[in-house]
């Protein structure tokens, strides 16, 4: 079963500045990867809760303490660009 | 090529003072820089700040102070685990040169139980395939034959540990990652049980399938390692509170009265024969030890491969969401965030990550997640449910850890899908967060080692080490790849 | 055609716990940019969240005080989606497994009262905060923006109304109740200028005696409660007049311009958003049984709206219920010591929120600085009731006992404030004033009512104003009349 695969929205989303060479090659890719995968849906089963741990493990916690933060300098010096204290992008095209 | 020691050997020799951790370090350094340039096991080495340690790991042993069985052992670390300061780069280009402000869990357990951090090992990028050919800095070979893979993606630790670059190594296991590369390399590759090591600090690929777990030479070491760098760690939310096993508690035991499953599903097509042969012949020499073999079927296997390479990218794809040209690493131009994010993304990633981000944003897209990434959680329950099913039969399950012996370095790398099937005997007990290992038990007619899976259920370390430790001593397999060393 | 408005309310409120949602870095507010960031908040590679119990308890009492369900399991999604203040590019959130739903909010318009469905409260992490720098600092004209995680992983709390409000005055009186609310449990300071309380719209219209529901479009930037009214209000005309020249409402986000008094459009995103919800692999999930409930339930304090009731009860009219209800719990409980030990409750309730937080401005003082109990209050009202002091006197007694100059008995004695109300002194003093004004007497009895009034005036300047009016008036007319 061929899978529709709109490979430039997905692109879009996952924020991959791709050629139109290469989003033709991984959409070939996908297709086949997908088709594969698509055998999951063989599986006749209920839903189910949602907890993969194998130990099922829940309320995992931590208290209300605060600890020390990072040394901003060190921090900063790990950004490609900063400014006063801050890390510095070119503007938003647009607002959230 | 004199062999390496042991975990356990090197330990006796410090104690007895017949070395010292500098001289450890000093012969594993020695081996890397004759074999490193045929199989580029490591991205850094941090000489200097070895040293250091080591010198320090001797002046403790010296003053008393023994901090146990990893004290002055040379240790080797994937390059996704977070070394304050050391570069780290889950072999990827948007990483590069990056140094962590802070040391993942398992490098401050491996500091604290004394041992020695030799460097960085070479990875697929950010964990992601098979046969370490999917890293930014090159390939890594086999020891065994320098045309083949290592396989992966912890190839750079089963390789360092296969010459002695190393005497022990870390690596993780998503699908395979650990076990897969060791049964490559003819080295004991094993991953605990989900939430049983410290995630903080490893660089996340599929966050609910990664554990870190140890490579080394012998089953004892396997478990001498793992009981370093396991154990509850608060900042870490999927990590285990209660009461753990003791690995080491069935070493000796042997193997009698226990039943052990072979499981169906994985045999057949596209099992080479001498991988077959070998499982075969092990597991007739466990029944002559007095284990009851049952063939057990766990039908959900089939489609497990399916689930796998949709959970995983799917989880994949929100974990390297981060990857953006901010705050660390690679940035590429643009004159807006947009354009910034999507050049430095675009720029950053390798092909195979760029897919597989590709492949979970959309199974988990609008419109596509329920029959994807909901039927792959569907199926990945059903894969825990055949497992509880086979353990009311049988205490551990085995099979080969991989279809096949070590393949041709390129042979796989144009078809994604052949790739993804090296890990069809691993996967399901990431899937379902079980501990498994390999434990090398022969070499086909090419002189290529072959791997032994021992599954076991959730805390079922004791057990699983119980039968691995009679696997190794039936298989009595001699790690000795015939790499010749190339003199720096 | 009639149109009903028909709107709901997002409210974010970022809890005021010591450490941040995920990791153990400090919350607060106007820190130096990126001091309190850590691996975890920044989105460092290999970093992990680890959920904080505090916070998770702080939305257990919002959803209690909003009369929700506290579901017995719920888990984490992330949200996905890129945005330069959101280090992960994924917010950790709550999708189709929130802690609280299905509850509600009765708020009061014009003295009437109306119910606001809750559809959810939802726990998430707040992102960091960009500031836009070039041209007018406005985003389309902006060169370059300067990002601070400081504010990144601040646990954050979403309440969404159900589409159950009617008016922009009610979506008014529903934020401002919501956030007396927050502020009463003591889980957020909900400072509107502080963005640690922050709203949006959702704003329709359809014909009136209609069920179904309009194109939704959602308002954004109100940073006072006042603007939220007028947004909302301009809103609901745009979208009517729209509708009433044969356009249509486009479903979209719009921008409120505080100053022009109008909403813009924002320029739409290219596509819908897909957020790719899937339940946090770094997290497990939450059991929140009936037990953990019940203990904080325990905890929850007074809310305003049944402190409001309960005065009303007291005998106070609506207005003066509604002022004490919202008043410095300082001087709540002031009032209701007083009440306790026997004060009228309107009288003590007149004081606290008249004269007492009138001379607390004067001082600039804090409620809590106070020099005054219920007691000494109770005191001072029944001394006005039984005629000790005057009312005007009264004021000066409370000065006196705000200054520290004791009980207002005492103050009443060392000012000179107790009123003559001896009976035969003041029978005398009358008569002597009778006797010093002939023609007020005369034009008295000749039917010129008046004159009482100037006589007590007389009467009074006599005693220094000391002497009970009541009584004078009384004693007055008694011996005009023998």
């Amino acid at each position: 079963m061929p899978v529709e695969i709109d490979i430039e929205h997905v692109a879009r989303l996952a924020r991959l500045d791709l050629s139109a060479e290469e989003l033709e090659g991984y959409k070939d890719q996908l297709g086949l990867i997908l088709e594969h995968a698509a055998r999951v849906q063989s599986l006749d089963a209920e839903p189910h809760a949602e907890n993969a741990h194998p130990l099922g493990l829940f309320n995992s916690f931590r208290d209300d303490v605060v600890l020390p933060s990072l040394d901003r300098d060190e921090v900063l010096a790990a950004a490609p660009e900063t400014a006063e204290g801050y890390f510095v992008v070119p503007p938003a095209m647009e607002g959230e | 090529m004199s062999p390496m020691p042991s975990v356990v050997e090197a330990g006796r020799w410090l104690r007895d003072g017949e070395t010292t951790a500098v001289r450890l370090l000093e012969g594993a350094l020695q081996r890397a820089a004759n074999c490193e340039a045929q199989i580029h096991a490591f991205l850094t080495i941090d000489r200097e700040r070895a040293l250091e340690t080591a010198a320090r790991a001797d002046a403790d042993l010296a003053d008393g102070i023994d901090r146990g069985p990893l004290h002055g052992i040379p240790i080797a670390l994937k390059d996704n685990m977070c070394t304050r300061g050391v570069e780290t780069t889950a072999a990827s280009q948007i990483l590069a040169g990056y140094r962590p402000p802070y040391d993942a869990t398992v490098v401050s357990r491996l500091g604290e139980g004394g041992a020695v951090v030799v460097g960085k090992t070479n990875l697929d990028e950010f964990a992601m395939g098979s046969s370490t050919e999917n890293s930014a800095y090159g390939p890594t070979f086999n020891p065994w034959d320098i045309t083949r893979v290592p396989g992966g993606s912890s190839g750079g630790s089963a390789a360092a540990v296969a010459v002695g670059s190393s005497v022990a190594a870390l690596g993780s296991d998503t699908g395979g990652s650990i076990r897969q590369p060791a049964a490559l390399c003819g080295v004991v590759g094993m991953k605990p049980t989900y939430g049983t090591v410290s995630r903080y600090g490893l660089i996340a690929f599929a966050s609910s399938l990664d554990q870190i777990g140890p490579l080394t030479r012998t089953v004892e070491d396997s478990a001498l390692t793992l009981e370093v760098i396991w154990g509850h760690d608060p900042l870490d939310a999927t990590s285990y509170s209660g009461d753990y096993p003791d690995p080491k508690a069935g070493l000796d035991r042997g193997v009698a009265g226990l039943r052990v499953g072979v499981v169906k599903e994985l045999s057949g097509e596209g099992y080479e024969p001498a991988v077959e042969s070998a499982m075969g012949e092990m597991v007739s020499r466990l029944e002559g030890a007095g284990v009851e073999v049952v063939e057990v079927s766990l039908p959900s296997f089939e489609i497990a491969l399916s689930a796998y390479y949709l959970i995983a990218p799917a989880e994949c794809s929100a974990n390297l969401a981060r990857f953006d040209g901010i705050r660390y690493g690679h940035r590429g131009q643009g004159s807006t965030t947009e354009g910034l994010m999507s050049r430095t993304r675009a720029e950053g990633f390798g092909p195979e990550v760029t897919r597989r981000i590709l492949l979970g944003t959309y199974a988990l897209s609008a419109g596509y997640y329920e029959a994807f990434y909901g039927q792959a959680q569907r199926v990945r329950a059903a894969i825990q449910e055949d497992f509880t099913r086979a353990y009311q039969q049988v205490d551990v399950l085995v099979s080969p850890t991989s279809p096949t012996v070590a393949f041709a370095a390129g042979e796989r790398t144009a078809n994604p899908l052949a790739m993804y099937l090296s890990d069809i005997c691993t996967i399901p007990s990431n899937l379902a967060g079980h501990p498994a290992i390999s434990v090398p038990v022969g070499l086909d007619s090419q002189g290529l080692p072959i791997g032994f899976q021992v599954m076991a259920p959730p805390l079922g370390e004791e057990v699983m080490y119980q039968v691995a430790a009679e696997v190794e001593r039936f298989a009595g397999f001699e790690l000795a790849p015939t790499l010749q060393e190339v003199a720096s | 055609m009639r149109w009903e408005p028909v709107i709901g309310i997002e409210v974010h409120v970022e809890l005021l716990t010591d450490s941040k949602m995920f990791c153990g870095c400090a919350v607060g507010f106007g820190a130096e940019p990126n001091t309190n960031v850590c691996p975890t908040c920044l989105g460092l590679p290999g970093a992990l969240p680890v959920t904080n119990r505090a916070a998770i308890e702080s939305i257990m009492a919002i959803g209690l005080a909003l009369n929700c369900e506290v579901s017995p399991r719920s888990v984490f999604h992330r949200k996905n989606y890129f945005y330069a203040d959101l280090p992960k590019n994924y917010q950790i959130s709550q999708f189709d497994n929130p802690v609280c739903t299905g509850g509600y909010l009765d708020v009061e318009v014009e003295g009437a009262s109306h119910r606001v469905g809750i559809e959810r409260a939802h726990m998430e992490e707040d992102t960091g905060k960009s500031t836009h720098v070039g041209a007018g600092g406005r985003i389309h004209a902006a060169e370059s923006t300067l990002l601070d995680f400081n504010r990144s992983g601040v646990p954050l709390v979403e309440i969404v109304s159900r589409p159950e409000i009617r008016s922009a005055e009610e979506a008014r009186a529903y934020a401002q109740e919501l956030r007396s609310v927050v502020v009463e449990l003591g889980v957020s300071d909900a400072r509107l200028e502080e963005g640690s309380m922050r709203f949006d719209a959702n704003v329709s219209i359809r014909p009136q005696g209609s069920t179904d529901l309009g194109t939704k479009v959602e308002v954004k930037n109100m940073n006072s409660f006042r603007s939220l009214e007028r947004a909302v209000e301009h809103e609901i005309a745009r979208q009517i007049g729209l509708v009433d020249s044969g356009g249509k409402v486009v479903m979209e986000t719009r921008h409120w311009d505080e100053e022009a008094g109008v909403t813009h459009s924002m320029r739409t995103k290219e596509g819908s958003s897909d957020y790719r919800y899937f339940v946090e692999p770094d997290l497990v999930p939450m059991v929140l049984d009936r037990e953990w409930v019940r203990q904080i339930q325990e905890t929850l304090p007074e809310l305003p709206a049944s402190r409001r009731e309960r005065y009303r009860r007291d005998g106070l009219g609506d207005a003066l219920a509604g002022v004490l209800a919202a008043a410095d719990p300082a001087l709540r409980h002031i009032y209701e010591d007083a009440v306790t030990v026997g004060a009228d409750p309107k009288a003590a309730a007149n004081w606290v929120t008249g004269d007492v937080i009138a001379w607390l401005r004067r001082r600039e003082l804090d409620p809590i600085e106070l020099q005054l109990d219920g007691a000494a209050l109770a005191e001072l009202v029944g001394m006005v009731g039984e005629g000790r002091i005057s009312s005007s006197a009264a004021k000066d007694v409370l000065d006196g006992v705000l200054s520290g100059e004791g009980r207002p008995a005492e103050v009443a004695e060392t000012r000179d404030l107790i009123q003559i109300s001896d009976r035969a002194s003041l029978e005398t003093l009358v008569a002597e004033v009778l006797a010093a004004n002939p023609k007020a007497v005369e034009g008295y009895r000749g039917g010129d009512e008046k004159v009482v009034g100037f006589l007590v005036g007389q009467v009074m300047r006599a005693t220094q104003g000391k002497a009970d009016p009541r009584m004078v008036d009384e004693l007055l007319r008694e011996q005009l009349l023998a």
